[in-house]
């Protein structure tokens, strides 16, 4: 008799077999590669490690200072500049600004790096309907799969640290510089292209003068939902073993320290906010003659 | 300046995944509807055959839909025809490589588009130098030569203005600018008025005749509007679903209308402006003390206004080289004006 109630699996020995050849080629695979990814990837760690030490041996004044000033120049709004200058100093009176400064050379790196990766893919993206097929589904995995499964192979392949951290946060952090470059070149006003073609401007021509500053607006909303993202994935960055924000609400969650958790949880968020607002300034800022008005 | 004409020779355009499947079937007579309903492909431009000429303004014009932005984006190949053959310079458009049309497209053509198409993102002088940035000229000359045609077309003092700061009209200055300044012998120009009010509209084809008269560029001039198209065609070709069904002067084609629908087009046109003295004159000159002399392009308006304006009832017509061609009489040059001519 057909058996309704227990689904036809396959035999349990069977699985266990599968699993084994799944891990034992990873394994296989680590071993024979790992080393030379760790080396492939030690510049951007000599890289993220200066960052850090550059910010947490500077004066506080000086890097408070430079930070008032980057958000000057991108918002021009001393609102802003009030406004982060004092959570900055909440932060720091708290105790926490060490950590804060760990968190804020994480997400930058992060950031850099999925700008750096994710526009010229989102370029590629928009030149070819099929690398657009091909690349979304990818994104979509990366943006849907919890982050600890592919924290595993991360883990085994580079082991704990800041590196292994630093690639999982651009793995959920990258989709929307990616999405949002391919969609904002494919955006831009056919009349306009077409006028660049008729004065004879080659596909790079076109490129740089035409699709990229007109797609700006969107490539920067794409990198503001990257920063938040990057932000939301601190918590999980810390569980391999990176210092920071994210760390100490671990620890909270480990230890039930309540004050603790909200406290590094509100100055992430305070990070958060700070970034958003900047950014969604200067992105307006960009936008402002980027309307076509006909007639 | 321009030294050559445009040839167009037997051109198809077919839109469609195998356009070129179905030529054959539209030379035996298939007709747009047909090849649409029965095979799903657009019939764009139908066996083309125009003579372009060289440092003249040639129309075409057509109704919404009769194929004329198809055709005039052959000639820079912005659209690649199904068959047949664009002509320039003893080239064939159509067989350029990529590299070679690119290099066509920087110093013998520029285009003017009717929704402007102008960079947003750039200000009037960074656009009005577009063309010549792409060519990899020098900034400093590149903004000494715009400058000239900002000035040409009235937009000193708006050089550092956005688009999206001017009126639609100020809009289309920029886009005539920009095309100037390329300095090609070609100026393609897509229903570059249409989007204007009617004086703006006006005053924009003075400045284009006025820049005309100094340039002499081989102009393809599209517009929907007949009086466009007398007041500013050397020529006139007119489309309708993608075939040509009449081409020639403007008098030509309001005093023969070729067809019922140019008839219908035509009926409305001020005749005294197109239609010129030569058309209707007596060839023996009249002797004695005649007062008014006119020539023999002049237009019956302008006859009929030297006339009256003297209170004389006829005139001599005398060419550019000072010989007397004939003669005009006031009664039948305002009868030429108001009824259909017949010869
Ligand atoms: N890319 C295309 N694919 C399919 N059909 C097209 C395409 N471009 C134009 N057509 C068709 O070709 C015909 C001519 O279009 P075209 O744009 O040249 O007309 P037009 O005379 O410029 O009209 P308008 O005055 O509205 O600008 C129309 O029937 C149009 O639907
Ligand atoms: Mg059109």
């Amino acid at each position: 008799m057909w058996d309704w109630y227990e689904f036809p699996a396959i035999g349990r020995t069977d699985l266990r077999d599968f699993k084994k050849a799944g891990d034992q080629a990873f394994l296989e695979f680590s071993r024979a590669y790992g080393e030379s990814l760790e080396n492939f990837f030690r510049p951007l760690l000599n890289f993220l490690v200066w960052f850090e030490k550059l910010l947490i041996n500077s004066p506080w004044p000086v890097v408070m200072g430079i930070i008032a000033l980057l958000v000057w120049l991108g918002s021009r709004s001393w609102q802003l500049v009030v406004g982060s200058l004092a959570s900055l100093a909440l932060i720091g009176y708290m105790g926490m600004w060490e950590n804060t400064m760990y968190t804020l050379a994480l997400v930058s790196v992060a950031t850099l790096v999925c700008i750096i990766i994710g526009i010229p893919f989102g370029i590629l993206m928009s030149k070819s309907d099929r690398i657009q097929a091909i690349v979304t589904p990818v994104l979509d995995f990366m943006q849907t799969v919890p982050a600890f499964v592919y924290l595993i192979p991360i883990i085994l392949l580079l082991g704990l640290g800041k590196i292994p951290g630093l690639i999982a946060v651009c793995i959920y952090a990258i989709p929307p510089v990616v999405r949002l470059t391919n969609l904002g070149i494919r955006l831009v006003d056919k009349d306009v292209l077409e006028a660049a073609d008729a004065f004879g401007a080659s596909p790079r021509q076109k490129l740089w003068s035409v699709q990229m500053p007109l797609a700006l607006p969107n490539i920067f909303a794409g990198v503001n939902q990257t920063i938040m993202m990057a932000l939301a994935m601190v918590v999980v960055a810390a569980l391999i073993g990176v210092r920071g924000l994210g760390m100490e609400v671990l620890k909270a969650v480990n230890n039930q320290y309540i004050t603790l958790g909200f406290m590094n949880g509100l100055a992430i968020m305070a990070i958060a906010i700070v970034f958003d607002r900047v950014s969604q300034k200067f992105g307006k800022r960009l936008q402002k003659h980027s309307e076509v008005i006909h007639g | 300046m321009a030294s050559q004409g445009i040839e167009i020779k037997d051109l198809y355009k077919i839109f469609g995944p195998h356009g070129e499947k179905y030529v054959e079937a539209v030379k035996n007579g298939m007709s747009k509807a047909e090849l649409n309903e029965k095979h799903g492909h657009v019939l764009g431009l139908k066996d083309i055959n125009i003579s372009m000429p060289a440092g003249k303004i040639q129309v075409v014009m057509g109704l919404s839909g009769s194929g004329k932005s198809t055709l005039i984006r052959h000639i820079n190949r912005l659209i690649d025809p199904t068959t047949g053959s664009v002509q320039y310079e003893d080239v064939d458009v159509c067989q350029m490589s990529d590299a070679e049309l690119l290099n066509f497209r920087r110093h013998k053509t520029a285009m003017v588009f009717q929704k402007f198409a102008l960079l947003p993102h750039r200000t009037v002088i960074q656009n009005t130098v577009y063309g010549l940035e792409i060519q990899g000229i020098d900034k400093a000359e590149a903004k000494k030569r715009a400058q000239r045609w900002i000035e040409r077309v009235g937009l000193d003092g708006f050089e550092d203005h956005y688009p999206n700061q001017l009126s639609g009209g100020m809009q289309q200055r920029v886009g005539l600018a920009r095309a100037l300044t390329n300095d090609a012998d070609i100026l393609l120009m897509d229903e570059a008025f249409s989007a204007l009010d009617p004086l703006i509209r006006t005053d924009m084809q003075s400045v284009l005749l006025d820049i005309q008269e100094e340039l002499k560029k081989t102009i393809v001039f599209i517009t929907h509007d007949l009086d466009e198209a007398l007041r500013l065609g050397d020529r006139i070709a007119i489309l309708r679903d993608g075939e040509v069904i009449q081409q020639g002067t403007g008098q030509e084609i309001v005093l023969h209308p070729a067809d019922a629908y140019i008839s219908d087009f035509v009926q409305e046109v001020n005749r005294g402006r197109v239609i010129a003295v030569e058309t209707i004159m007596d060839k023996t000159p009249l002797q004695g003390d005649i007062k008014i002399e006119v020539k023999p392009d002049d237009r019956l308006e302008t006859a009929a206004q030297a006339m009256s304006s003297q209170e004389e009832n006829r005139a001599n017509v005398r060419d550019n080289s000072g010989n007397l061609v004939g003669s005009l009489q006031l009664k039948d040059t305002i009868s030429a004006m108001v009824t259909a001519v017949r010869h």
